[in-house]
């Protein structure tokens, strides 16, 4: 039997990617910094979020989303910090999508925020391929998991903007070298901003909060106006 | 692994086109993979076997063309594959570059169908 071509050229996650631009620019209207939390699992990505939540609500107004593929424990511990946090529970999907977020982020007031964490599935591989209309992506590498991991997952640490490394209370007795750690990151992606913290004694952390003061700011002053503006 | 949401999504896409251009008897689905897409080949493989079971596409099979990681080299003004995924800079002069030109592809190029 004879066959036929026909041309597609279509991006097989056109979905979400779409999907994932509506929701960054309903972001950037409503004035609020996004910013995406990566990491394997355990690495200390809700403990970090707990000290990122804390150390803001002071200033600023706080939400956080954070997905797991089971249980809301993560929603309860970062619930101590600001009310403003929702769970979304995965089942047996490794990643959040663009649609997941849009769905959880029903019936907030995304104008009375500033900042918005999402917590990704514990997962270095398949976060990478979905887009959620972050501004920032924050990727994690704790001092027990080896100065390796950039090496072994370059396609995450290459689309993530931060590193942050932390554990850094114990990366003596776990022998980790954080020189060969920023050398590797360096090496997937060259340029990229690294953090040495720990969210147990909170060294470090006043260093991300100053970078996230820096993007709100930059953020508000290029947000685009208003559509309300422009109909008037 | 998140390879069965990326051929759910490859069906979807099939089925739109299928719909809009009456297109019936899919025997071949051309894709392009980056090496940098965040998708592995064989994994792709085994969920589509999984997903098309007991549906029109089962007869159908994946034809995957695999894109290398191609950086633009600032020094060399050249585009040049790099030495290895982790290691993102010009394989001539080693200059580190973040200008990914190729290697993220994950797109759906053409089907092949019964004529
Ligand atoms: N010593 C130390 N332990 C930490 C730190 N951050 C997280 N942990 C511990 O690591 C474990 C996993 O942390 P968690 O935040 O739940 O990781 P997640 O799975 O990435 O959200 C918990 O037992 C935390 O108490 C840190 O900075 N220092
Ligand atoms: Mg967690
Ligand atoms: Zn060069």
């Amino acid at each position: 039997m004879s066959t036929r071509i026909v041309e597609v050229r279509a991006k097989i996650l056109k979905q979400n990617d779409l999907l994932a631009h509506a929701l960054r620019e309903r972001f950037q209207t409503s004035g609020v910094s996004v910013v995406g939390l990566v990491s394997s699992p355990g690495s200390g990505k809700t403990a970090f979020l707990e000290k990122l939540l804390s150390g803001l609500a002071r200033d600023f107004r706080v939400a956080a989303l954070v997905g797991d593929l089971a249980t809301e424990n993560d929603a309860a511990r970062l619930k101590r910090a600001t009310p403003n946090v929702r769970q979304i529970t995965t089942g047996t999907i490794c990643h959040l999508d663009a649609q997941m977020i849009e769905k959880a982020l029903e019936g907030w007031q995304l104008d009375a925020l500033d900042f918005l964490f999402i917590e990704n599935v514990g997962n270095l591989v398949c976060p990478s391929s979905y887009d959620l209309g972050e501004e920032l992506r924050f990727v994690m590498l704790s001092a027990t998991e080896g100065e390796d991991k950039p090496l072994k997952y370059p396609t995450i640490f290459n689309s993530s903007d931060v590193a942050i490394i932390t554990k850094m209370d114990i990366a003596e007795a776990a022998d980790f070298d954080v020189t060969t750690a920023r050398r590797n990151i360096e090496s997937v992606r060259p340029g990229m901003q690294i953090f040495e913290v720990s969210a147990k004694t909170g060294s470090g952390m006043l260093d991300v909060f100053q970078l996230l003061h820096d993007q709100h700011a930059h953020s508000r002053e290029t947000r685009p106006a208003l559509q309300i503006e422009a109909t008037q | 692994m998140h390879e069965l949401s990326i051929v759910l999504s490859i069906i979807d896409e099939i089925g739109d086109e299928s719909e809009a251009r009456d297109l019936h008897d899919v025997e071949v689905v051309h894709l392009k993979v980056g090496v940098f897409s965040g998708v592995d080949r064989n994994a792709l493989l085994f969920a589509w076997e999984l997903a098309c079971e007991g549906t029109p596409l089962e007869r159908s099979h994946l034809d995957i063309e695999t894109v290398p990681l191609v950086i633009y080299c600032a020094n060399c003004h050249q585009n040049l594959t790099p030495p290895s995924l982790y290691q993102l800079c010009c394989p001539e002069c080693e200059t580190p570059s973040q200008t990914i030109i190729s290697g993220r592809e994950l797109e759906v190029v053409s089907l092949e169908v019964a004529a």
